[in-house]
This record gives C-alpha cells, structure tokens and sequence, in this order.
C-alpha cells in the first residue's frame, strides 16, 4: 500500500495545464520544422513559419499558444495499491482546472448547460476526467487542454465486419480531408478502433498521446496509420487549408477487442497547438 | 503572393482591389463577435434597435480572446471557426457589415453572399495566438460582459497579418 497525498496531485496537474499552454511540446515543434522543410508550397509554408514564431512568442510573453485554452481533460490510471489522502481525487482535479484558469489566466470556455442558457461555469471547470485502474503503486495521468475546433470535427461510426482494411483507410480520410481548415490542420490524429459506442473514441482520444513518430506494434495497423496519413495529405487541403501536402503530421491506432457484431472506428482531431503532457507519481 | 498594407474603414475600391491569397497586415478597430454576440446583434437588429457601433465603419472579428494577465494589453487573441457563424451572415451584411476576420472555410453560400455585398472575408491563422497578440494595440471588453469570452470587445489591430479567402 502506498499513501499519495492529493495536494501533490494538485501541484502537479496546476503546473501541467499552465506549462502546456504556454509552452510548445520540443516534439511537436520538431514535427512543425520538419513539416516546414518537406512543404513545397510558399503559403504554406509562411504559415507554418508563423506556427514555428509562435511557440517562440508564447514562451517570451507568457500568453497562451492558441486563445481557445481548451477543456481539461484526463486520463488517471490509478493503481490499486494506491491510498489517496487528503481532498478527494476527482476534487483535487477539478481545483487545479479552476485556479490554473484563474492565475494564468486561460479563458473560461465551459457551459454548464448545453442547450437553453449555455451558462458559463466561469472557471473552466468541470474537466472531463477519464479513470482506469491498473496494478501497481503508480499514478499515471495524462493531460491535455483540448481546443474546441478540433473536437467538434471528430467523428465516429459502428462499421460492418465485412468492412476492408481499405473501407477504413477511406472512412478515416475522407472524413478529415471533409473536416477542410475547421480542426486547424497541420492535425495529430488518434483512431480508434475496435471496443464498444462508448470505447471506440476513449481509444482514439487515448492515442493523442502516444508518440507522434512512433508506429502500431503490429506492421499491419503500423502500414494503416502511414496509408491514412499519406492518403489525406494526397488531397491537398494542407496547412490551414491554403493547400499543400502537411495536412496532417501523424496518424496513431489503439485497437481494442469487440462484439462479432460490430467494427466501431472513432477519430478523434486535434489541432497542430496539441498541448498534452503525461504525469507519472 | 502580394503583401499589402490596409487600414479600416475600407473604401469600396480597396476592398475590389484585393484578390483571393492576397496576405494583408491589418490595421484599425474591430469588434469580436462569436456565436452568442451574434444572436444578440441579430435580435436587436429584428427589433429595429440601433446598433453600438457602424457595421459599415469596421471590421467582424470572430474571437473570443483569453483574459489578459495583469499589466498587459490584451490576452491570446485568434480567429474561430467562422463557418459558425454562415447562418447570421447575411443579416450582418444586410446592415452594413462589409469585412469579417475568422478562420476556415465558409458555405458555398454565405461566400456568394460576401461576393455580392461586396465584401471581404479574411482567414486568419488559427493556433497563433501569441503571433496575433503582438499586433493589438488596445482591447476593451465593449458589449454584453456577462457572456465572458463571447461578449463583444473592441480590438485596435495594428498590421495583423490576414490572407484574403473571399472577395
């Protein structure tokens, strides 16, 4: 049994949703460089100069990186030999989305109702909090602060069996190359595919946070993730949408077990700002 | 790629001057607008109210900015998705709106719309905020305060780097 006091899971995820928002992950500006001197295009590749400045500007000024500051969001694997101490785990979250909204500042971009009064919460909270549980005495906790632009052209849909390796190479791009400028290409892409309606996009949120130059274990789903990247960045909608071949900078697969039934395949975009950080304690 | 140096308001003949992926460093006042903002504008416009400020004179800026740390100007300052906002747009040119600033593509329609009027719908950068926010000038909360981040805040742009996307 190992005791965690709570408040130094506070100090942690308050310090990760302030650095990330201000500072460029050095692997994603290393895929922006990258994807600038392999942009054939002039425009292009000005704005990707402008993305490159940014992160330099945002560090010296400490403002943040994109004015949408997102929604908290995190993944807690938590293992079971673990004794939490202190305010309540989801508590102690919730406290960090707030004061780190409040002293950086981000902006406040959560409705507490969705439909009729849209009522700001003011604080940024409530941040959607995911909770597994593995063996173990390790907290691991991912964090991102997702932007709304990219969220909102996610996608998923429960695919026949029947349906080829090819039908979900086509689903996947077509879908993003419709997606156009809206999600804020160069985009990461995290797919899932495999689980249940509810497990699917989990798995795809989930692979925004594996390695951006890293590849599926298994050649097959490894040879899917280049074919979506390769074919989406064929059609050209390109950086922002001013065209060129840098659509889209990686595509990672988490693959799940499912019902004979079903084929469940869920995007999730997320936009070239891509502030994710992961916490082990 | 042509760079060009404008300032609002603009003359009819220098909105006809400018062409599709022209890069423009803009320079004036805009307010922000986003979704709640336009609801808003829309229902006094229905009303017959008057309207805070001239569409005519200014510039549509689709953005909620983030809060600014004490002792700056502004916080982060960017475009948001302005396909949004197609369904309000020709109410806003009906009043004399002729120049809007967000990001991405807009409906096939809204853009004949913007084609007709005369007017100009320029892409910003989306992501850049820290680029964007070193052209402000001044930024004050100027309309509906209540809706935070959605209320209307009048902008003094100075050379905001814009590309035309519909003229």
């Amino acid at each position: 049994m190992r005791f965690i006091d709570t408040s130094l899971i506070y100090t942690a995820v308050y310090e990760t949703i302030c650095k990330i928002s201000f500072v460029c992950d050095p692997q994603l500006h290393e895929a922006i460089l990258e994807a600038q001197h392999r942009e054939t295009e002039d425009l292009p590749r000005e704005i990707l100069g402008m993305i490159i400045q940014n992160h330099n500007y945002a560090s010296e000024d400490i403002i943040p990186l994109c004015q949408d500051t997102g929604t908290t969001l995190i993944f807690a694997e938590i293992g079971t030999d673990i004794h939490f101490s202190g305010k309540p785990f989801s508590e102690t979250i919730q406290a960090a989305t707030a004061d780190a909204q409040h002293d950086c500042p981000l902006r406040a971009s959560i409705v507490l109702e969705p439909i009729f009064e849209r009522n700001n919460s003011k604080n940024n909270c409530p941040a959607v909090i995911h909770y597994e549980l593995v063996p173990g005495d390790k907290l691991r906790l991912l964090v991102a602060q997702k932007g709304g632009g990219a969220e909102n052209m996610s996608f998923m849909k429960m695919l026949s069996p029947s349906a080829s390796a090819d039908t979900i190479v086509d689903f996947v791009a077509e879908g993003v190359i419709a997606a156009g400028s809206r999600p804020c290409p160069p985009l990461i892409l995290g797919v899932g595919i495999g689980g249940n309606f509810e497990e699917a996009p989990l798995l795809a949120k989930k692979a925004l946070f594996l390695d951006l130059n890293g590849h599926h274990q298994d050649p097959r789903y490894a040879e899917l993730e280049k074919r979506i990247v390769a074919k989406i960045n064929h059609a050209g909608c390109g950086v922002q949408g001013f065209g060129g071949n840098n659509t889209v900078l990686s595509a990672r697969i988490i693959t799940a077990p499912c019902h004979i039934a079903s084929l469940p395949v869920a995007v999730n975009l997320q936009c070239h700002v891509h502030r994710h950080e992961e916490i082990i304690i | 790629m042509k760079e060009i140096k404008l300032n609002l308001p603009f003359t009819d003949a220098e909105i006809n001057s400018l062409r599709a992926n022209d890069k423009v460093l803009l320079s004036g006042i805009v307010y922000t607008a986003r979704d709640q903002a336009h609801k808003r504008i829309l229902n006094l416009l229905e009303h017959g109210k008057p309207l805070p400020f001239d569409l005519r004179k200014t510039a549509i800026f689709y953005c909620g900015p983030s809060p600014a740390r004490e002792g700056r100007i502004c916080g982060a300052v960017g475009p948001t998705t302005s396909a949004r906002m197609d369904p309000y747009t020709e109410e806003m040119l009906k009043a004399g709106l002729r120049v809007m600033i967000g990001k991405g593509d807009r409906s096939e329609q809204t853009a004949t719309l913007i084609r007709n009027y005369g007017a100009v719908y320029f892409a910003a950068i989306g992501g850049i905020s820290a680029v964007l926010s070193r052209c402000i000038v001044s930024c004050e909360t100027f309309l509906w305060e209540d809706l935070g981040a959605e209320a209307i805040y009048r902008m003094e742009l100075l050379n905001m780097p814009v590309f035309v996307s519909i003229v």
